[in-house]
């Protein structure tokens, strides 16, 4: 490259990197608030035979979170390794150049920070250190609650008078909300128990019985198998939810914190819940190595 | 389950043949109390806000009755020999579930000769498997195979085409050990799917546990998750919908349902290349009926349409019985430590072979 080149794209990003840390001082302080919405578009919202919304749809969050819940900049790769001058891609994914690049975001927290303990923020800082081989994500394992909610896949409500079961794209993860609770979960899973209730018209549900092993996002943000979340979604008009989930888990975090984002429609004729079950795609990934003959 | 164990398919041959249809003739004939509510009257039947029978909740399809009937038997069974049958299933789990003798030997080293998971090496025992205790019961008959069309119960002879498929998909299997990769495991080994044809279409009983069921319905949809592995299927209600292009092949296809009457019928098409139910080719159509027979059971009704595989279509019967109980969530691949188990076994086993073969180093 010619130096005069390199000096002008030198300046370029400085410049870009500037702007990038004036538009987080101007982040909102309440994670992805919606607009207020118009009495009209509030009127407009679908509703059951029973007169509550009625939140059937295939829905998609629209945002960077799950790369970093946290504000973020932009940057090459969330595998790094350093670099003669500055940190580098890692071997691991150097292949994927732009297609492995991290977006920026300006985060869907609450305040922007998650509230970690010290010793917690150390594990998640490990965890970032150790993306590739610790972020279950890769893996293909079941993404846990609030993260199923703003992977990049939808995910479809199917909601009747007697049952709200969630179904998402990645991994064929599942949701069956129960609308009477069936006491305390007999065991902890993946994705938890939930059980839903009206409170006007925002569906509350209370996810309990979660694991330790999910994560919130590919940053290493995590949590432990005493954490709760409560969720809340709200159709602010016929197309959007408002959703909010709220982590409460004294082993991890110094007070309950709270990420909030909207939820779009799938507003297409033809929308449709694709398949994504990732399990074969890492088979070479996680058994490759035990094959007759393991590939080169 | 999250520490699942290794699931043999031969521990799944075993159950599938030992469905205990046999009646157990020196045994005095039991009482065993079942339900037997008769069908609904038309003003019982539950229904949505939209006035369709509301099909929804959790149910199972577990039975004894095999898919197809074994050869020599009648259609159907005696109430009296019904009931020895499903005392004997009642009294084998009895024998089963009695404490194990503490001073018992531990299995001897690569299982104990008897085929099956659960008696070989001491894996499964009766405590994980819940195969199914009754016999079918459909219109108030005792049935001896789950296949109605052909009379005799038995799926139709293949084609010359399907047969050269199936020949070719034997050899294919052949050019490879049982171990050798990941992919020459079956996919509920894998946690790709359920054992057997449990999420289908058609979505039968595999004679080993978890036969579970969720139904959710609305006017535009109907879901129905099979327990193993939290298969969904998103049914599209309404004959406007159309099956997407040949290149679009999800697992459990892609489904399209429609009313008539009473009754939910749903065509699938579409099949995953890797999914396809008894050899079929990949353009098989699978019609499923679902209705409600009475307050606690769903009737499902399902036939095979695949012209180039079977000489002839064919259809079977299966009640789907009201489960009150929650459906737990079936994470299988997350805990999936059985398949690294079998694949690093079989390099270990490969490795010992070949230390025997080659001679001691001359000292």
């Amino acid at each position: 490259m010619h130096r005069g080149r390199v000096k002008l794209w030198l300046v370029g990003m400085i410049s870009a990197a500037a702007g990038a840390v004036v538009a987080m001082t101007a982040l909102p302080l309440a994670g992805q608030a919606p607009r207020p919405a118009t009495a009209t578009a509030r009127a407009a919202i679908p509703r059951t035979a029973n007169g509550k919304p009625d939140l059937n749809g295939i829905w998609q969050a629209l945002t960077t979170a799950n790369w970093d819940i946290e504000p973020h900049s932009a940057k090459a790769a969330l595998a790094m390794r350093p670099g003669p001058v500055v940190p580098v891609p890692a071997k691991e994914v150097l292949a994927f150049g732009a297609v492995g690049a991290v977006p920026a975001g300006l985060g869907i927290v609450d305040g922007g920070e998650i509230p970690y303990l010290p010793a917690a923020r150390k594990i998640r800082d490990e965890n970032q250190a150790n993306w590739v081989t610790r972020d279950p994500e890769v893996k293909c394992y079941l993404p846990g609650v609030p993260r199923a909610t703003y992977l990049p896949f939808p995910f479809q409500i199917v909601q009747s008078q007697s049952a709200f079961f969630m179904a998402y794209e990645f991994a064929g993860a599942v949701r069956n909300v129960y609308l009477t609770d069936p006491g305390p979960a007999q065991t902890d899973s993946w994705m938890g128990q939930s059980v839903g209730r009206w409170e006007g018209d925002t569906f509350v549900v209370d996810v309990t019985g979660l694991n330790d092993a999910t994560w919130f996002d590919r940053a290493g943000n995590h949590h432990t198998e005493a954490m709760t979340v409560t969720e809340r979604y709200t159709m602010i008009d016929k197309d959007h939810i408002q959703y909010s989930a709220t982590m409460d888990d004294p082993k991890t975090f110094s007070k309950p914190w709270t990420l909030s984002l909207p939820l779009y429609r799938h507003v297409n004729a033809n929308a449709r819940l694709g398949q994504f079950k990732c399990v074969p795609f890492v088979e070479e990934l996680m058994y490759g190595h035990l094959r007759k003959t393991p590939l080169p | 389950m999250r520490h699942r164990l290794l699931a043999c398919t031969s521990a799944l041959a075993l159950a599938a043949t030992g469905a205990l249809l046999t009646p157990l003739s020196a045994q005095a004939p039991a009482r065993i109390a079942r339900p037997n509510p008769g069908p609904l009257k038309p003003g019982a039947l539950p229904r949505t806000p939209d006035g369709k029978p509301d099909l929804q909740g959790n149910w199972s399809n577990a039975t004894v009755t095999p898919l197809e009937r074994p050869t020599g038997q009648a259609a159907t069974l005696s109430k009296d020999t019904v009931a020895r049958i499903e005392k004997g299933v009642q009294d084998r789990i009895e024998r089963l579930a009695q404490p194990s003798d503490p001073n018992r030997e531990a299995p001897p080293q690569g299982g104990d000769g008897s085929t099956g998971a659960a008696g070989n090496v001491g894996g499964y025992n009766n405590f994980w498997i819940d195969a199914g205790e009754r016999v079918a019961v459909v219109n108030g008959e005792y049935r001896t195979s789950l296949i109605v069309d052909p009379p005799d119960g038995k799926v139709p002879a293949l084609t010359a085409e399907g047969r050269e498929r199936q020949q070719a998909r034997v050899k294919r299997f052949q050019a490879f050990g049982e171990y050798d990769n990941p992919e020459n495991r079956p996919l509920a080994e894998r946690c790709i799917s359920s054992f057997g044809s449990n999420a289908g279409p058609p979505m039968l009983p595999n004679y080993f546990y978890n036969n579970n069921y969720t139904i959710v319905q609305t006017p535009d949809h109907v879901l129905i998750m099979t327990e193993m592995v939290h298969d969904v299927r998103i049914i599209r209600i309404g004959k406007q919908h159309q099956h997407p292009p040949a290149s679009v092949r999800p697992w459990w296809g892609d489904s399209i349902g429609w009313w008539e009457g009473d009754t939910l019928v749903i065509e699938t098409t579409n099949f995953h290349p890797q999914q396809l139910f008894r050899g079929a080719s990949d353009t098989l159509t699978v019609t499923e009926r679902l209705s409600r027979a009475d307050a606690d059971t769903l009737l499902y009704k399902f036939t095979i349409d695949d012209p180039q595989t079977f000489t002839r279509p064919w259809s079977g019967e299966v009640p789907f019985e009201k489960l009150d109980e929650m459906i737990y969530e079936y994470a299988c691949h997350e805990g999936n430590y059985a398949l690294s188990n079998v694949l690093s076994g079989a390099r270990s086993q490969e490795k010992a072979e070949a230390t025997k073969k080659t001679p001691p180093p001359q000292r």
